[in-house]
Parts: C-alpha cells; structure tokens; sequence
C-alpha cells in the first residue's frame, strides 16, 4: 500500500473530502460558472429534440452493437492492427498496462515521454510508476499540463483543470516556466504553456495517447482534440503507444459519424473539434514522418466485470464526454477531487466499482439525488441512476450470498443491523396484528426517541413519532381505520 | 509471456458473458444511413456548401478567401507577403505546390519536405513559418477540411508550422463527414494518417476562455477554389 503515489487518494475518504468542498467558497464558484458555461454550450447544439433524441437511439444502438459482438471485434481488430505492423498488447490490470508500456520505454532506452490526453493512463497511475523508474511523462494538454505542475489530478475528464482560476494558473506558470512574470491574461499564458511544451514534442522519445473511438474493420484510431497536442504526441516522437480500453472498439470506421457528432456536441458544445486525428497504423514505407514504431495496449481492469452483467454492460457504452458531470447536482457542488477517482461525477459512480471494487467506492454510489439529469443527458442513454441502484443494492447484499456474477466487494456497506431492522419493518407491514401493535408501543413511547439518529441528526432535528397515529386521528373523525 | 495470457483471460472473460441478442450490422447502417440522409447540405449546390464552408470556418477565426482558378496565387502569394512569411512549406512537384512557388515574390522563400523528420526535426520546429497543403477534400457543414497526407506532403506541414494555408477546390466539398466516408470509400482504404481540420489549434483549458494556438497552427487560412463550373462543363 505504501507503494501507492503521495497524491493519491481514497475514494473511501469520500465524505471527508465533500464537507471539505462543501465549505471552499472558490471552488463552489468556479464550479458554477463552468457547469453553466458546458451546459449552456452544449443545449445550443441541440436545437432540435427531436434529431437529438434519434440521434441519442442511435448513438446508444451503436454502442450496443458493438459490446454485442466485442471479443469478435477486438480480435478483428487486433489481427487488422498487426496486419499494419502495430503492436499489439493486452493488460489485464493497472499494473499490466505500466509494464508493458515500461517495457517498451527500456527497450528504446527511452527516457521521455509526451502525452497527449489519456484517461485510460490516468486511471493506471501511468506517470507515477514510470517516474519511479526514471523516465519522465510530461502532460501536453493545456489543462492536463497544468494539474500536472500543480501535482493534482484531473477534476474533470474533458476539462482537466476546470477548478483552477487564471489566478491559480498565472502564479503555477511563474512558479515553474522559465521566463515566466505573473499573468492572468489567458493568451499570454497559453503562450507560454505552448513555448515549454513545444521543445518536449522534439525531444521526447515515446508520444503517449488515449484513444476516443477505434474500428475493427480498417485498424483505425480515431483521436478527438482542439489543441493540436495529440497530433504532435502521435506524428513527432518516433514511438506511438496508444492506451485503450477494450470497450472503444467499435464495428465500421462509419459507425464513429455519429458518436463523434454526440461526442462534441456533448462534451464541448461544438459541432466538431478542431482536429480529428485518424490514425491507421505506423510511417509507411516512403513516408516521412508519423512514428516508425506504434503499439496498441488494450486495458480491461475490471472492465470485464461489468461486461459480464447484461444491466451493468450499459456502463461500457460510454463515450467519456462528461456531460453527465457537467448537469449533475453533486458533481457541481464538490468538484471533481471529491471523488478520488479517475473517472467522477455520475459515470465515474458507475465505472469505479468495477475499476476499483466496491470496498473502496461503495459511498460513491450513495451520492446522488437521484434526480435523473444524468440519465436524460447522456448521448448514448445509459441509464445512469439505475445503475446506480443496482450498485447500491451490490453494496448491501450480504456478501456471504451466492449470484451467479458476483461483483468485487459485494456486501461492503452491508450490516447485519440494518437488515434486521429492514426485516423487521417488512415483517410488521405485511402482518396488521404486528402493525398494530408498533404504532400503539411507538405513539406511547415516544419519548424514548433517541435524540442522535446516525446521519439524519448531523443536519436535521430529531425524526419523533407522532402523538397519535393517522388510524387514530380518522377513527376520531369518524372514518374506518 | 504475461500479455498472453492477459490476453486469453480477457477474452475468456467477454465470451463467457451472457450473450446479447445477435446484432444485425445491415440494419444499423441502414439506420445511420437514414439519419444522414436528410442532412441540411445534402441537396445544397456546390456554391451554397462553399458558402456554408466559408461562413462556419470563419466563425472560428479561419481566414476564407474564394478565388477562381487562375487568381488564387497572386492572393496568396500577397497575403504571405503582408504577414512577413519568409520559409514556406510546400511540395513544389504538385500543381498547387508549383504554381504558388511561381507567384511567390523573392523575399518568400520555399523549402519541401525531402528528409525524413528526424533529419530536421529541430529547423522544422523553429525555422519555418508556414506549411502549404491541398485538401483531399472538405465538408461543408463543420467547416472541415480532409487531409491525406502523403511523401510530398507528410502529417507535420498542417502541425508544426505556426500559420498553416490550406487549397480546396468547392468541387470536393461534402455536406457532412458521412457523405465523405461514403463518397471517399473511406473504409477501402485508410492513409497512416486521415486528418480533418477544422479551424487553428484552440484551447478552452484556463477558466473555459478561449484561446488559440495551443499547440497546432496559430492560424489557418483557407482559399477555396471556385472550379465548380469547369467540373460541371
């Protein structure tokens, strides 16, 4: 455990780390204006509900076609991928995935790397394990670059350092860029990131990507990015390892038109990004640049477990455009490093039990209204707050119960107490004479009420049974219980 | 080996799930095919999607001009001029390439792209102020250009360079990128690298204002070519 990075941290510590939140001024501030920022930007591009619902079926039959068919696809893939002369690797867990990338780092003998965005990488902990062997990961998306220097993590999976003011980045890039004076200005201090960064597109030896969309039928990865960073990551260093999670594979190079399409609309708000990278396979011969060496790691880590459940398998249509986390109530109120995960807001809710086991993430799942915006936003319809009931009732059954898919860490907020009262309150509601006789004993004795009831009490006056019961009351008026 | 293995574990796993009900791949792309099918651009003339190309690539800061054949080296070869280019990149074995090498004024200099990246790495990265390419071809409707890059032209002249000049003749623009998978074949045959343009390099990364020339281009300039009538004749 001691071998886990200084930044990191639990998601079991999820509720200590939201009433810090909770109370940061700023944050709750900067958290407002970018969520009204995504959201306003992202209805402009739906002026139509109905094309945008079609579109919704569509995206979310895509995506459904896909994991239908997936072992065959992946192999479709690899085989296509190897026909082109990539390299082709498959990590089981996190640890998998850094020392297949590790491997191919020492086999180069190299000692830099540039990345363009990667959730996948940040899910691994990729920088930190190569850090610790000696070969440096540089982050080249703006905003990944700057929770890079700040030694933080991601708090949004599009917007990286979306709870970050100028104010906060003029004094990190005075602090750590050459040259640098103290600025709030925004173009002079993309400027200046874009200066740094630029000599580390030369001089890296390995170029590292995510992947959004792949397609078994021509081996094509399809990149979705504004910068131009992503490019630089997969055309200059002379070694590509695109990191990827089984589930991006989709049928035909044609089936990604209108995943892309809900892609940006929903994630940004633009009816397309500046770039889309297409990429099928290393320089060719006769070619002058692009990377003479290219890799594909394909990563499960626990994608597997929610495969392997039809109502779970939706969690795996997802397109990572953050539009859930961008409408949802909780997110917006503690930000993205509540969490202490890779993925937050409403589909991190729903990846991280499989990514992480639900011992660590069994409070995510509790984090919700329920209210729904997630569910209604989501561009290939994954039904976000019933997933989230299922997992709840994954983290409250008993875990010495039998299912026939058992997910990792089944049973860890289950208590013996709390099913015994739920037990008995079934018991009494299906038998009068038992009913009966509890509304009399709690009527009477309430006095005894304890003052302290667990969470409710924390914010909340003391719940009491009432005087009389609402039986006794309509037998007063009369009225037939 | 462990990646082996990863592999069958990983593929075990998946077939071993519940199956879902067989999928019908020729109803799905009926589907998209149909969602496509009325598209606003699709029933547009050729001037109308230059038109649409021109207003939503200037709508993010693209400069647009539409020239007729014969006109578009003289613009270009004064608009470089004004803005101070002096190295600029191109492939002069092209027509396009060649033709605008002809029009440029001496203070302009050309280079082509005749080594290998790695032989120049450091003077493309800091030595050259613009990169010339031709569109494959564009859509209308994002404002997109199509680029394949290829030997005489690689990925790097659109990317490295901080102004990036960009020719499409309206003859190839699409109404939207479904039609130019289709139309292009898209799937029978991918260059290393396909790569769709759509403004200069931005970013919205600090307090969501953008910004651009992150990373790519500072600029991009775009003339479109108005050879519709010498298609059509």
């Amino acid at each position: 455990m001691n071998a886990r990075p200084m930044h990191f941290v639990s998601p079991a510590d999820f509720r200590a780390r939201v009433s810090d939140a909770l109370q940061n001024q700023g944050l709750r501030t900067s958290m407002r204006g970018a969520m009204d920022f995504l959201q306003t930007k992202r209805s402009a591009q739906f002026p139509d509900a109905d094309e945008l619902e079609r579109l919704r079926d569509l995206g979310e039959a895509i995506r459904q076609h896909a994991l239908a068919n997936l072992p065959d696809l992946l192999l479709q893939f690899e085989a296509r991928l190897r026909a082109l002369g990539v390299h082709v690797h498959w990590a089981g867990n996190a640890d998998e995935a850094n020392a297949i990338i590790h491997g191919i780092a020492q086999k180069r003998g190299a000692r830099s790397i540039v990345k363009g965005k990667s959730m996948a990488s940040e899910e691994v902990e990729l920088n930190h394990y190569l850090a610790e062997r000696g070969i440096s990961c540089i982050e080249s998306d703006m905003g990944e670059y700057i929770v890079q220097l700040a030694d933080e993590k991601p708090s949004h999976i599009v917007m990286p350092a979306l709870h970050k003011t100028r104010a906060e980045i003029g004094a990190l890039f005075e602090r750590h860029l050459p040259d640098t004076p103290y600025t709030e200005d925004v173009d002079t201090l993309i400027q200046a990131g874009r200066r740094t960064l630029r000599q580390k597109f030369a001089d890296a030896d390995i170029g590292l990507s995510g992947v959004n969309f792949a397609a078994a039928d021509t081996g094509t990865l399809w990149l979705v990015e504004n910068e131009g960073n992503g490019r630089l990551s997969t055309t200059v260093p002379d070694v590509h390892i695109a990191l990827m999670g089984v589930e991006k594979v989709v049928a035909k190079l044609e089936h990604i038109v209108p995943l892309a399409s809900l892609l940006t609309r929903s994630a940004t708000g633009q009816s397309i990004t500046t770039y889309f990278n297409l990429i099928t396979g290393p320089r060719r011969a006769g070619e002058l640049d692009g990377p003479r060496e290219m890799h594909v790691v394909l990563l499960d880590n626990g994608r597997t477990q929610a495969y392997a459940d039809q109502q779970l398998r939706a969690t795996l249509q997802c397109i990572r455009c953050g539009a859930c986390m961008n409408h949802c109530p909780v997110y917006e109120r503690v930000g993205g490093h509540a969490y202490g995960t890779t993925y937050p807001g409403p589909i991190g809710k729903i990846i991280s039990p499989h990514l992480l086991g639900l011992e660590e993430t069994a409070d995510l799942v509790t984090a919700s209204s329920l209210c729904g915006a997630c569910g209604e936003v989501c561009p290939v319809r994954i039904p976000i707050p019933s997933l989230l009931v299922r997992l709840r009732t994954e983290a409250n059954r008993d875990p010495a119960q039998q299912v026939a898919q058992p997910l990792r860490g089944q049973g860890a907020s289950f208590s013996r107490g709390e099913r015994l009262v739920w037990r008995f309150w079934s018991g009494a509601f299906a038998r009068p004479s038992v009913y009966r006789w509890f509304r009399w004993a709690a009527t009477r004795l309430r006095a005894f009420t304890p003052s302290s009831q667990l969470g409710w009490t924390r914010h909340r006056t003391p719940l009491t049974p009432a005087s009389r019961s609402l039986a006794d009351l309509l037998r007063e008026r009369g009225q037939a219980e | 080996m462990s990646s082996m293995s990863a592999r069958e574990r990983i593929l075990g796993a998946l077939r071993a799930a519940v199956p879902a009900p067989e999928p019908d791949s020729r109803m799905l792309e009926q589907r998209i095919n149909r969602h496509h099918a009325h598209g606003p651009w699709r029933d547009a003339s050729p001037s109308e999607r230059a038109d649409e190309m021109a207003r939503v690539m200037t709508s993010v800061r693209t400069e647009v001009w539409r020239c007729v054949r014969a006109g578009w080296p003289a613009l270009l070869a004064e608009k470089l001029t004004q803005a101070g280019v002096q190295r600029l990149l191109l492939d002069p074995a092209t027509t396009e390439g060649a033709g605008l090498s002809a029009a440029l004024p001496a203070g302009v200099q050309t280079l082509s792209f005749s080594q290998p990246l790695e032989a120049w790495k450091e003077s493309l990265f800091s030595d050259v102020d613009a990169g010339f390419t031709v569109a494959r071809s564009g859509i209308a409707a994002t404002g997109t250009l199509v680029l394949a890059p290829d030997a005489g032209t690689p990925r790097t002249v659109s990317l490295v360079p901080p102004l990036h000049v960009a020719l499409v003749y309206a003859s190839t623009l699409h109404a939207d990128l479904h039609e130019a998978i289709h139309a292009e074949g898209w799937s029978a045959g991918m260059p290393t690298n396909l790569v769709l343009v759509s403004g200069p390099s931005k970013t919205s990364d600090i307090q969501q204002t953008l910004a651009y020339g992150a990373h790519g281009p500072r600029a991009l300039w775009v003339v479109i070519v108005d050879d519709v009538q010498e298609v059509q004749a």
